[in-house]
């Protein structure tokens, strides 16, 4: 049973990857950030239950860590406003000040 | 007992080298101060150095020796001092008296030369260096002296080096004695591993090696004398390392008057003379030096007489004589030899300032474009007649004596090498008179207004003419004054020279008659030997293809084996270098094309680098 829990969040989180390396909108960047978190969060869940411990620990720190992401998700959003504001576009490629 | 100068005999080479510091400093400020510093320091070691010498000569055999500590290795101390014996005292006189009369004669050689300050403080650098090795009281000191003899002859070779041939011929003057240099330096190393107390002083390598009882092995003996030798061969211009010497002309007149005629190519002999102990107790290395040197000799000779090169020629000349000194000391002799180098120094010194005045006169150096200079120079014919016939040894100038004590010597040891000595001195008789007559006599050719050379340069000429002519009363069949004196009454001339002497004489003067008859008289031909053997006048010509030899057989190899090794250094060597330095350039050109500031470039290759670190742990476990 666990193996398939954690096929399935590797699945998630591959796309969940593949998604916030290669897309241009930075939206949709953040939404597959989102995604690859909550591959982690399935993972959790699972070891909570079918793991070699099986404890509530797991699953509460999934609820805490949604919590988390429901926050950071909220600031990545303002900050991506603030980005369209001052620079007009959402095209990640136009967002390189990292070099210069 | 009175040493009072001999105690102060170590101030004789810092006249020079005080000269030459000062002029290193001040040298560019006057043209005059290179001239003046330098006679007035070479007469200075002069005067001291005649002192050292009359004081040898009145108060009888003392020799003077002191050393301080010079280098302290905790179990091992290096002394460095002088020792002021007989023989050393015969040689500064020597050195000091012909450095001064070069000094005067160069200032007129040189005049017109814009480096004149240069030349003087090499000039004066030499003559320290040459007083230094001949003061020198063990063979470590005497080295470093032999060394720097050897850079200064190098300086003044190529002091006009913007001429290619100077410049090759210094390089040439320094390697080849380079060869010799090594096998000294071998000798020394041989003579401290067996010395008892790893002494190299002069005294105890004379109390050493005493009589030949030796506490060296015989074999051992004779390998420290053939090293020895061996620089002796390569300083004195010997067979098979004389060849550097006659290239060595391309340096300025009073250089080869100084260096390659007078002193320091007598330093060989000089240095077999010093440790004569050494060679006396080894009869093979004995005969070595003398078949060398007699054969060297003759070898020289009969190239000399088919050279065109005013100063080639008298370099072969003096190859020539080296050999004779090389034979006598070969012979046991060592009277005979230093006695030569004696009385050598004086007429050779004087041919060489005579060439340099001819040269000076008519620009060039081939005699076949000289001619009825006679009666234009008379000075310089006059000196340079005295010269010549010093030279060919006939009676009764000074190198008719030494030379007739060395033959006599071989008749008497080794009749071969009393034959060998008799044609060498017939072809030296022959070279020197083909020379004077095709440049003095005859019709003028070529430069019409030659005129003689200024007073500075005709009165150093006359002074050496003067000592050409007396120098050999020092020593006569009847009169043994400078072998007792030099060895201590050891030595006996072996008396009863009638014999040789009028051989001698004789052959001195059937050279200078058949010189006579085929250049002024025209009764033999000039063609007489090139029309008959051609390949002979070509053989000579060409010095028996030597220097050919040695460039396909030793120059071209070596300049292979250096290309070869270039080329390893240059593309295996700083290909590994250049390699590890691309390497890093384009690791660093890499890192700068991903540094893109593209966030999903840096996620996607720390993606991929974390998927290889996973990979590379997960597989180790099955390693």
């Amino acid at each position: 049973m666990l193996s398939s829990y954690l096929t399935m969040a590797a699945i998630l989180f591959c796309i969940g990857l593949y998604g916030a390396l290669t897309k241009r909108n930075a939206v949709i960047v953040l939404l597959s950030i989102e995604l690859m978190l909550n591959a982690v969060n399935l993972n959790l869940v699972a070891f909570s239950k079918y793991g070699v411990v099986p404890s509530l620990t797991g699953q509460m720190f999934t609820l805490f860590s949604i919590a988390v992401a429901a926050a950071e998700a909220a600031v990545g959003i303002a900050v991506l406003i603030a980005l369209y504001r001052a620079r007009g576009t959402v095209n990640v490629d136009d967002y390189d000040e990292m070099r210069r | 007992m009175d040493t009072t100068f001999s105690q102060a005999a170590w101030l004789i080479p810092l006249f020079p080298l005080a000269a030459f510091l000062l002029l290193l400093a001040f040298g560019r400020s006057s043209r005059m101060i290179g001239v003046l510093l330098g006679s007035v320091s070479s007469l200075a070691g002069f005067v001291l150095s005649l002192l050292v010498l009359i004081e040898h000569m009145t108060k009888g055999q003392h020799d003077y020796q002191y050393a301080v500590k010079w280098i302290d290795t905790g179990s091992i101390v290096f002394k460095a001092g002088f020792e002021v014996t007989n023989l050393t005292a015969l040689m500064l006189v020597v050195v000091t008296a012909v450095s001064f009369l070069v000094n005067v004669y160069s200032a007129g050689y040189m005049k017109g030369d814009e480096r004149i300050s240069v030349f003087y403080s090499y000039v004066a650098l030499f003559t320290f260096s040459m007083l230094g090795l001949v003061l020198a009281d063990n063979m470590l000191t005497l080295y470093v002296f032999w060394e720097l003899v050897g850079v200064c002859s190098f300086l003044l070779v190529g002091f006009w080096f913007s001429k290619p041939e100077a410049r090759a011929a210094a390089k040439k003057a320094f390697i080849v004695t380079r060869i010799g240099d090594a096998g000294l330096l071998l000798g020394i190393l041989l003579l401290y591993w067996y010395m008892p107390d790893h002494a190299l002083d002069f005294v105890r390598i004379g109390n050493a090696f005493e009589g030949g009882t030796g506490v060296i092995a015989a074999s051992v003996t004779t390998w420290i004398a053939i090293l020895i030798f061996i620089g002796a061969v390569g300083k004195s211009g010997q067979f098979p390392l004389h060849v550097w010497l006659p290239d060595a002309m391309e340096g300025p007149t009073p250089i080869s008057a100084l260096i390659h005629a007078a002193t320091m190519v007598a330093a060989g002999v000089y240095l077999v003379a010093r440790t004569f102990d050494i060679f006396q107790a080894s009869q093979t290395a004995m005969d070595i030096v003398a078949y060398i040197g007699g054969f060297t000799a003759i070898f020289a000779a009969t190239i000399g007489v088919a050279q065109n090169d005013i100063k080639r020629i008298l370099a072969y000349s003096t190859v020539s004589q080296l050999g004779y000194m090389m034979m006598a000391l070969g012979l046991n002799s060592m009277t005979g030899g230093i006695f030569h180098l004696f009385t050598h120094a004086f007429f050779k010194a004087l041919l060489f300032l005579g060439a340099g005045s001819v040269i000076h006169a008519v620009h060039t150096q081939n005699i076949q474009e000289m001619g009825g200079l006679g009666s234009k120079m008379k000075i310089t014919a006059w000196t340079f007649g005295i010269g010549a016939l010093a030279l060919s040894g006939i009676p009764p100038f000074s190198g008719f004596w030494s030379k007739d004590m060395i033959l006599n010597i071989a008749y008497h040891e080794k009749p071969a090498l009393f034959v060998i000595g008799v044609v060498a001195a017939f072809f030296t008789a022959f070279y020197m008179a083909r020379l004077f007559f095709l440049v003095f006599m005859g019709k003028p050719k070529g430069e019409r207004h030659a005129h003689e050379s200024p007073p500075s340069m005709t009165g150093p000429l006359i002074v050496l003419a003067v000592l050409a002519v007396v120098a050999g009363f020092v020593q006569t069949p009847w009169n043994d004054t400078l072998g007792n004196w030099l060895t201590d009454g050891a030595e006996q001339e072996n008396g009863g020279g009638g014999l040789v002497m009028v051989i001698s004489a004789a052959i001195g003067l059937l050279g200078l008659y058949m010189g006579w008859l085929v250049f002024v008289k025209g009764m033999i031909s000039r063609d007489f030997v090139s029309s008959r053997a051609p390949w002979l006048v070509r053989l000579l010509e060409r010095k028996y293809y030597i220097d050919e030899l040695y460039e396909a057989a030793i120059v071209r190899p070596l300049r292979a084996l250096g290309g070869l090794l270039n080329g390893i250094d240059d593309y295996v060597v700083d290909g590994l270098v250049r390699a590890a330095g691309g390497a890093a350039f384009l690791i660093g050109r890499g890192g700068t094309r991903m540094q893109n500031g593209q966030v999903q470039t840096y996620g996607l290759i720390t993606a991929f680098a974390l998927v290889i670190l996973i990979a590379a742990v997960a597989l180790r476990r099955f390693w």
